[in-house]
C-alpha cells in the first residue's frame, strides 16, 4: 500500500513546551487509521500542523509525495486534505442544500464566479444532490441548519467535509456529543465512507476506535508511543500504563 | 432552491418606486435623496449583510465618489455617466487599497479601523482644498444632459429618474452577485470563517473583492449625490453619513438586499416628518425612535417580514435544485 499522508520528524515548540516532538507518521491510501492519546498528548497540535493552522518548528508534511509544509489551509483543502471539527463548524443560517453547494462550488473552482447562477452548473447541481442523498440529508435540505437536531448537524459536518472531495479525511471525534439514539446513524455514515478516501480518526472513545480502525497510532507527550494493528496496541504494556491506565483513572 | 426567481412582490416594489414619481411630483427631490441613500445602504449591505464586515466609515467611499464626480464635472466633462463611472472607479480603488485593513481582527477592530479611515478621508479632503475646495466645497457644478437628452431640472424629475435608474441597475447586479457561487462563498465566510477556510475558500481574496465592490457602489451613490445636488461639501465625508447608513440598515434589516431600500424610505420619511413639526429637535426624536426600535420593535418588524417571506416560500412550488 502506498503512503498518502506523511510527516517526517515533525516538531512544534511553543516556548519551552514541545507538544509535537519529532513525530514521523504515515497514513496509507485507503486507511482506517486512528490517532489516540490522553488529554494533552498533542493530538490537536498535530492535526493543526497537518491542516496548516500551525507551521512546524521543523520537519515536513507530505501529501501524495509532495511537500505541503508551507501551504495555506485552503490550498491543502483544494488538494484533498480535509478535516471535520470536534465542535460543529457549520454555515448555520444556510440550509443543508446551500452549505453542501457552497463547499462543492468551491471544490469545482466556481467560487470566483459572481455573475453565474448557482443552478447553471450541472456538475454543481448533480454533485450536491448526490452528497445530500449519500448522507441522507435530502429530506431536510431546505431547512435552516441552526434549527436541526444535533445528530443531523453532525452528519452535515461530515457531509460538508466529504463535499470537498478529500483524498485524506481527518475526522476529529465525529461522534462527540451525539446522543445515543442518533449515534448509530452517524457511525454508519463514517463506516460507509468510500474505500478510496483515507481516513484518520482522532478519537477518545475506545469503542469507536476498535470498531473502526485497522491501524492505531498512540501519541503521548508529543511523541509516538506505539503504532500498529489494534490487537497489538491493546496488548502493548507501555500503552496500557501510559494511556489506558490513565483513562481508567479518569 | 438554489435559484432565486423574481417574486411578484419585488416587481410591485419597483413599480411603486416609478409610480411615486407621478403620484407625488412635488416630492421628487426627497425621493431622489431616498434613492441615493438606498444605494448607499445597498452598498453597506453587500459587506455587512453578506460578508459580515461592519463599518463605521462607509462615508469615505461616498465622499470619494462625490468628489471624483464633482471634479470630473468641473474640470473634465459634464456628462453624468462619465462622472458616475469615474466616481465608482475611484471609490472602488480606494476600497481595494484599504481592504487589507478590514481583513484582520474582529468586529470591534473593524469598527475602529473603518472609523479611522473615514476620519482620515475627511481631514484629507479638508486639507487638499485646491482639489476639494476645502470648507467651501465644490461649487458651480453644471451637469450636462443625461444621454444628451434630458436636462436636470429644478423639480428633480431627471434627477429622480437618473438615481432610480442607477439604483435599479446596480440592484439587479447585486442581486445576481449575491445569488452566485461567489455570493454563496461570502455567506459561508460570514457564517463561519473557520469552516469556510476548511472548505477551501480563500477568505481574504473574497472579502477584498466584495469590499471593493461595495466601495464602488458607495462611490456611485456619492456621484449621484454630487451630480443631482450639483454641490459637494465636506458633509459627504462626515461621520453622520456613516452612522445614518448603518441606522438605515438596522431599520430595514441586513442580508436580503431590500433592507437598505426599505430602511432608507422609512428613515427619510421619519426625518422629513419629524423635522417638519420640530425642526430644531428632530434628532432627539430620531434617537428616541432608534432606542425603542432596537430594544423592542426590530424583532417584531423583522420577524413579521420573515414570516411573510416564509409564507410566500411555502406557497411557491418547492423546486428541487
Amino acid at each position: 500500500m502506498s503512503v498518502v499522508l506523511e510527516t517526517r520528524a515533525l516538531v512544534k515548540q511553543f516556548g519551552g513546551i514541545t507538544p509535537t516532538d519529532r513525530i514521523s507518521f504515515s497514513l496509507e491510501r485507503g486507511a482506517r487509521h486512528a490517532l489516540i492519546g490522553p488529554n494533552g498528548a498533542g493530538k490537536t497540535t498535530f492535526v493543526n500542523l497537518l491542516t496548516g493552522v500551525l507551521r512546524p518548528t521543523s520537519g515536513t508534511v507530505m501529501l501524495g509525495g509532495a511537500d505541503i509544509t508551507t501551504l495555506s489551509r485552503e490550498a491543502r483543502v483544494r488538494i484533498g486534505l480535509v478535516r471535520t471539527f470536534q465542535i460543529n463548524q457549520l454555515f448555520a443560517t444556510m440550509t443543508p442544500l446551500e452549505m453542501i453547494a457552497a463547499v462543492t462550488s468551491e471544490r469545482l473552482g466556481l467560487g470566483t464566479r459572481g455573475f453565474s447562477r448557482l443552478d447553471a452548473s450541472a456538475g454543481l447541481v448533480t454533485e450536491t444532490a448526490d452528497i445530500l442523498a449519500r448522507f441522507r440529508l435530502d429530506d431536510i435540505m431546505d431547512e435552516t441548519i441552526a434549527t436541526l437536531p444535533y445528530g443531523k448537524q453532525r452528519q452535515i459536518e461530515i457531509a460538508a467535509a466529504f463535499a470537498a472531495k478529500p483524498s485524506v479525511l481527518l475526522l476529529d471525534e465525529p461522534a462527540a456529543g451525539v446522543p445515543e439514539a442518533e449515534r448509530r446513524e452517524l457511525l454508519d455514515t463514517v463506516a460507509a465512507l468510500p474505500a478510496d478516501v483515507s481516513v484518520l480518526l482522532i478519537e477518545h472513545d475506545m469503542d469507536i476506535v476498535f470498531r473502526f480502525a485497522t491501524r492505531i497510532t498512540v501519541l503521548v507527550n508529543g511523541q509516538v508511543l506505539a503504532d500498529g494493528a489494534p490487537d497489538a496496541i491493546a496488548r502493548d504494556p507501555a500503552v496500557r500504563t501510559a494511556y489506558l491506565g490513565e483513562a481508567a483513572h479518569g | 432552491m438554489l435559484s432565486r426567481r423574481w417574486h411578484p412582490a419585488e416587481a410591485l416594489f419597483w413599480a411603486g418606486a416609478v409610480a411615486a414619481a407621478f403620484l407625488f411630483p412635488r416630492q421628487l427631490l426627497l425621493m431622489n435623496e431616498i434613492a441615493i441613500l438606498a444605494l448607499f445602504a445597498l452598498s453597506l449591505d453587500l459587506i455587512l449583510g453578506y460578508a459580515g464586515i461592519v463599518s463605521l466609515g462607509h462615508a469615505a467611499f461616498l465622499g470619494m465618489g462625490a468628489y471624483s464626480a464633482g471634479f470630473v464635472a468641473l474640470h473634465v466633462a459634464s456628462d453624468p455617466l462619465l462622472g458616475l463611472f469615474v466616481g465608482m472607479a475611484a471609490s472602488g480603488l480606494l476600497g481595494l487599497v484599504t481592504s487589507p485593513l478590514v481583513l484582520k481582527g474582529n468586529d470591534l477592530t473593524r469598527l475602529m479601523v473603518t472609523l479611522g479611515v473615514g476620519l482620515l478621508m475627511l481631514e484629507l479632503a479638508n486639507a487638499l482644498s485646491f482639489i476639494t475646495g476645502g470648507a467651501d466645497g465644490l461649487q458651480g457644478i453644471m451637469m450636462g444632459k443625461l444621454f444628451g437628452q434630458f436636462e436636470f431640472d429644478l423639480f428633480g424629475r431627471t434627477a429622480y429618474a437618473y438615481s432610480l435608474g442607477v439604483l435599479f441597475v446596480l440592484f439587479v447586479l447585486a442581486r445576481r452577485i449575491v445569488h452566485s457561487p461567489f455570493g454563496l462563498s461570502l455567506r459561508a465566510i460570514r457564517d463561519n470563517p473557520l469552516r469556510a477556510t476548511a472548505s477551501g475558500v480563500p477568505r481574504n481574496w473574497r472579502l477584498a473583492a466584495v469590499y471593493t465592490l461595495s466601495a464602488a457602489y458607495a462611490g456611485a451613490a456619492g456621484a449621484l449625490l454630487a451630480q443631482t445636488t450639483q454641490f459637494v461639501s465636506l458633509d459627504v465625508l462626515d461621520f453622520h453619513r456613516s452612522a445614518d447608513v448603518m441606522l438605515v440598515l438596522i431599520i430595514g434589516g441586513a442580508g436580503y438586499l431590500y433592507g437598505g431600500l426599505i430602511g432608507s424610505i422609512a428613515f427619510k420619511f421619519l426625518q422629513d416628518i419629524i423635522s417638519g413639526f420640530t425642526p430644531q429637535y428632530w434628532q432627539f426624536w430620531i434617537g428616541l425612535f432608534l432606542v425603542l426600535f432596537v430594544l423592542g420593535g426590530r424583532e417584531m418588524i423583522h420577524g413579521g417580514i420573515k414570516a411573510v417571506l416564509a409564507r410566500l416560500r411555502v406557497l411557491k412550488p418547492g423546486k428541487r435544485s
